[in-house]
């Protein structure tokens, strides 16, 4: 495989930025924004340069190396800090510099007024950093460090403004319910070891023959584990939310464009894996098919528009999740879709913020109304995000999102069926809601009860969006033509030679398709044309009710996670003093006196204690059992 | 000379003419201290440079006749995981001493004594992990409770005479197990090959099985206690709570280490058929006491609690790596120690500063840190990522290494293990929180950052830590050979052998 001695720079270049800007600390305050902006834009350029490098080879020589150094070297445990740049990693890499690069630009105007812009900077570099890092990496643990490092950048990003309590607790919750998706991460490369001796991507697939099925599925479910963490799918999505307490710029790039759709990547990175794990497959489809309406639901019922777009995300990351559940052919869709997404939801997020920035950061959208005439260019650009998500065609998503309900289909039987009719209804609700921030943001009656009229944003906030927007009408367009990505894509995720077979034509899903989007938008049009109050009604079914609690899976979490623990903590607390230390204290009064042992026997500690010592043993022994098994 | 014995001396010599000088020039004492262990650690590098990686006997070996009578020698030498563990000791010595220059003060005894105990100790350390004869080996390792004992029960805070005898005690009795075994072996030696307290020669004694569990016993308890091993932790969080952040650091950094060497040193060295018939118990144990002490961690309120909590919890991950006898989780559990002195070490004294500007140890104390003192708090940020693990940073490598050579054999084991990493998310997120974000607390509005002494100091703990993360290969250099000869010597092979790639 030919090597390459640029890939470093990509991952160098932001990560030193980021390590200058905070140990400069003020000093650096004054310029710290353009350095930021500037190593951006030129992890982009190197991007460019190797995507056409790689274009101008042939097809089986494209993808290159690094080697860096030996990282881990234990026995048969050899890990090197090794990247790879192929066919699916150039698309990150041009996505996360590119989207990551507008929004930085975007931020020198967002945050001008923020006294800590220099840091912002510094972790948006960190985050560039980690996530090239995450789709360079060329095994799983070198993945690993990029997968926590982009998680600690997400952390930092959403406590920006942690002297508000509930955003630094919104950063912890979404800290720690990517860890719980880690201990996933960990254990896929602990079994990957024990299987195959070796955790790179290429050494694995090269033995995928020698593996059993049990432990591939291990394996995939695993890896499934890590990505619900990291791309906020069922059960692991109630952080997503939360984390919109970031700066709006945050939201876009890190928890819409890129970040939250490592959990995507990681599975088609790992497609060798799922290819033969038909269980784990299985279960990649049932968790996109319940995330992808779980986040629907949510989203028809939120008034914060940041929150609205989030449950949006999770719901379009969902059908990317589903689709890579689908086969070699879905990886393809799943990556279309992810691109695609990356634009339009980025560029609505931007817009969100816009919007934001001229109403003096409310984010509640009842609050809202008739800004698209004080905000024409927020709006059109907006716009054209909406009819990308909505799959209006020729707009961005019709391609993508229509592949995926297509390839669902045709998975046939009961299972296709089920699916098609999930990301189907899940396009009909994604039409209404997203109709729905569009009238209530943009249209009708003014409800924000000050007299200063929302303003545009300057051009340094609506050259990105605009940008993004081109993405949002072409992406599609240019990703589908004659089949470009899913060719481009085809030494990655080895697509099936033979023909898929179609049980709907294609022009039928998309007929289908874009009548219940018709629905959608229509009984969207209907509820909410005409005056709104400036509040949510409270009158309202126990469905919304439920979606306005996002399902009820913090009150879940809270019931069976955290109440328990706390109740076990509590308890272990008393547990270590009055038994255990109250043992050592006991016996050092039983050695002093004999009285003070006498005394000791009558007040009844001891048959406590050994009650206690009865049932310790036993569950120390069941453990052993267990443990060693 | 020979440069081990160098190293083990010169704080010795140091105690000693610290003693010329008067006692109120307190500054000069503190300056001398810091000049003779700098010296040390210097002099530890070179022996470090002069280690051949490529052997795995003992080096800088020597031995010269110090009890004819019971022939016992006093005889050093050191392999990788002595050296890297003399590394670490010799290395933070001088880190605490800068960094807790004024906590010497105010003690029951004069500043000149708290250095000379200071200084006794590293001669301690020193010869404990440089000692190749069991009797010089034990008397090292009772020796040291002396001055941590009169550190604790001196210069502590709250409670200290209480937690110092509690130490003291505990100490004492799994001592007092431990020499019984050495006895007992000693015994048996002179029955088969003649009376000796050399190591190399002890591990060739034939022993039965039943009297090999018993002196398997006496040292692993005393071990498990240094260690601490759950359930004979108790002494740790109030020892921790009640010693001087320096103390503490020396104490859950480096000295509790001799605990989980010594089971590599000489439970599996010399008791390998007991190890084995052991080795599910304590697997569990550590199973245990890495979950208990993660939860026991979330539950306190004192930051001094929540990190002697936090390495009960990490020593459970070294057991376990011991145990499982991999090669991974052999050198991933050595790495480990030194991961974590140096990364207890970061949180130690930071936590040190933080509680002696604020005068309390009580984390609700504190509050809303990172905008009033932003040095201190990013030091805390990164030593507390450091304790929970995160990729890139030290620990990580060796916590992984362990989990990884755990679950080749122990996968429930190694898989329960795994869980404790959603707990260190929380009781280090969880303390962050508090001390760091949210509004400023009341009082500590004017609180003031890290002065140019402090920040000299975390700063090399801090790089450790980093490059270490990125680039820990020459110290695992240092320790897989040996490692690897002490899984071999077990009777162990590794389940994953080298792949044919």
């Amino acid at each position: 495989m030919p090597t390459s001695e640029n890939l470093l720079w990509l991952i160098a270049l932001p990560l030193f930025s980021s390590a200058i800007l905070l140990l400069a600390g003020k000093r650096a305050n004054s310029w710290g924004h353009v350095m930021g902006t500037i190593v951006s834009a030129s992890t982009f350029t190197i991007g460019l340069v190797e995507f056409f490098a790689m274009q101008s080879r042939p097809e089986e020589s494209r993808a290159v190396t690094q080697k860096l150094f030996t990282w881990i070297s234990v026995g048969s445990f050899n890990v090197d800090a090794s990247l790879l740049l192929d066919q699916l990693s150039i698309c990150f890499v041009l996505l996360i510099t590119g989207v990551g690069t507008l929004i930085h630009v975007y931020s020198i105007a967002y945050m001008s007024h923020d006294l800590d812009r220099r840091r912002f900077f510094a972790y948006l570099n960190l985050f560039i950093a980690s996530m090239l890092l995450l789709v360079l990496g060329d095994s799983y643990l070198n993945l690993y460090v990029g997968w926590e490092g982009v998680g600690l950048a997400s952390y930092l990003l959403i406590g920006f403004w942690n002297q508000k309590p509930a955003y630094a607790t919104a950063a912890k919750k979404a800290f720690v319910a990517n860890r719980v998706g880690d201990v996933g991460l960990s254990l896929a490369i602990m079994i990957a070891f024990a299987t195959f001796g070796d955790v790179s991507f290429a050494g694995m697939k090269e033995n995928v023959d020698q593996a059993s099925s049990t432990q591939l599925t291990a394996i995939g479910l695993m890896l499934l584990l890590a990505a619900c963490g990291k791309s906020a799918q069922f059960p692991l999505q109630s952080w997503l939310g939360d984390a919109m307490a970031g700066p709006t710029p945050v939201s876009a790039l890190i928890h819409a464009a890129t970040m939250v759709t490592a959990g995507v990547y990681l599975i088609t990175r790992s497609n060798f894996v799922f290819d033969e794990a038909p269980i784990a497959q299985l279960m990649v489809l049932i968790i996109g098919g319940i995330t992808l309406l779980f986040g629907a639901i949510i989203g028809t019922a939120k008034d914060d528009i940041k929150k609205a777009l989030a449950a949006s995300t999770m719901s379009q990351i969902g059908y990317m999740i589903l689709a890579t559940g689908l086969g070699p052919i879905g990886y393809a869709f799943a990556i279309m879709h992810l691109l695609t997404h990356g634009f339009f939801k980025a560029s609505m997020f931007l817009g969100a913020g816009s919007v934001m920035h001229g109403m003096k950061d409310e984010v509640n959208m009842r609050k809202y109304g008739g800004i698209g005439k004080f905000m024409p260019i927020t709006a059109i650009t907006f716009g054209f995000g909406y009819l990308a998500i909505i799959g209006v065609p020729p707009f961005a998503g019709f391609y993508s999102k229509d592949k995926i309900i297509e390839t669902a289909f045709n998975e046939g039987g009961m299972k296709g069926l089920a699916l098609g009719l999930a990301t189907l209804l899940g396009a009909m609700i994604t039409a209404f809601y997203m109709t729905r921030v569009v009238i209530l943001t943009f249209f009708g009656n003014e409800r924000w009860g000050h007299k200063d009229e929302p303003h545009e944003s300057p051009a340094l906030m609506l050259i990105p969006i605009a940008l993004l927007s081109v993405g949002s009408i072409a992406s599609g367009y240019i990703l589908s033509r004659g089949e470009a990505l899913v060719h481009w894509l085809e030494p990655v995720v080895n697509p099936l030679k033979e023909h898929h077979e179609e049980l709907l034509p294609p022009i039928v899903v998309s007929l289908m398709t874009l009548g219940v989007v018709a629905i959608g938008v229509t009984v969207a049009i209907l509820k909410y044309r005409g005056v709104q109050a400036d509040h949510a009604p409270e009158k309202v079914s126990v469905l919304t009710k439920a979606a306005r609690r996002d399902l009820y899976q913090d009150d879940f979490n809270e019931a069976t996670l955290m109440r328990p623990g706390q109740v076990l903590v509590r308890n272990l607390l008393n547990i270590d003093y009055l038994v255990i230390d109250g043992l050592v204290r006991s016996v050092g009064k039983v050695s002093v006196t004999a009285g003070n042992q006498l005394r000791t026997l009558q007040n009844g500690y001891v048959r406590s204690y050994a009650l206690l010592m009865v049932i310790g043993a036993l569950a120390l022994i069941t453990t052993i059992w267990v443990v060693t098994a | 000379m020979n440069l081990l014995t160098l190293v083990g001396a010169l704080p010795l010599v140091g105690a000693a003419l610290i003693y010329l000088i008067p006692t109120k020039d307190s500054e000069l004492v503190k300056k001398f201290a810091l000049l003779v262990t700098s010296l040390v650690a210097i002099a530890a590098i070179f022996l470090a440079v002069g280690f051949d990686k490529s052997i795995t006997s003992l080096q800088y070996a020597q031995s010269y006749s110090w009890i004819p009578t019971f022939n016992i020698n006093f005889a050093l030498g050191i392999d990788g995981i002595s050296l890297v563990l003399i590394l670490l000791s010799t290395i933070l010595v001088p880190i605490v001493i800068l960094a807790t220059w004024n906590e010497s003060e105010g003690g029951r005894w004069s500043v000149k004594t708290f250095y000379v105990l200071i200084l006794i100790l590293e001669t301690m350390m020193v010869g404990v992990f440089a000692a190749s004869d069991l009797f010089l080996f034990y008397v090292f390792f009772e020796a040291m409770l002396i001055p941590v004992y009169f550190l604790i029960g001196g210069y502590g805070t709250g409670n200290r005479s209480a937690a110092a005898v509690k130490f003291l005690l505990y100490s004492l009795f799994g001592g007092l197990l431990m020499l019984a075994s050495v006895i007992g072996l000693y015994v048996i030696a002179g029955n088969q090959i003649g009376a000796t307290f050399d190591l190399t020669q002890l591990a060739t004694l034939e022993i039965d099985n039943q009297t090999e569990n018993f002196l398997f016993l006496g040292f692993f308890i005393a071990f498990a206690i240094k260690a601490p091993l759950w359930p004979f932790h108790t002494w740790l969080p109030d020892a921790a709570k009640s010693a001087t952040p320096g103390t503490s650091v020396l104490l859950l950094g480096v000295l509790d280490k001799v605990g989980t060497y010594g089971m590599i040193r000489f439970c599996l060295a010399l008791f390998p058929d007991a190890s084995k018939t052991f080795t599910p118990l304590i697997i569990t144990l550590s199973v245990i006491s890495i979950i208990y002490g993660a939860f026991m961690a979330i539950g306190q309120k004192d930051i001094k609690g929540l990190i002697a909590f936090t390495s009960i919890s990490h020593f459970g991950f070294i057991t376990m790596g011991i145990f499982a006898m991999t090669s991974q989780g052999m050198s991933g559990a050595n790495l480990y120690m030194v991961n974590h002195g140096f990364s207890t070490a970061a949180l130690f004294l930071v936590a040190g500063w933080m509680m002696s500007r604020r005068n309390s140890s009580t984390i609700s104390d504190f509050g809303g840190l990172q905008r009033v003192t932003p040095v201190m708090a990013w030091s805390f940020f990164i030593a507390g990522m450091s304790g929970l693990a995160l990729p890139g940073l030290s620990s990580f490598v060796s916590e992984f290494l362990v989990l990884v050579g755990t679950y080749t054999r122990y996968p429930v084991a190694a898989i329960i293990g795994t869980l404790g990493i959603v707990l260190a998310a929380l009781y280090i997120l969880i303390p962050i929180q508090k001390t760091l974000h949210g509004p400023i607390t009341e009082g500590n509005e004017n609180m003031k950052d890290l002065n140019l002494r402090e920040k000299i100091s975390i700063a090399p703990v801090i790089a450790i830590i980093v490059v270490m993360g990125f680039y820990p290969k020459p110290v695992l250099d240092l320790i897989n050979p040996t490692s690897a000869k002490v899984v071999v010597d077990a009777g162990y092979s590794d389940p994953i052998a080298e792949v044919n790639k």
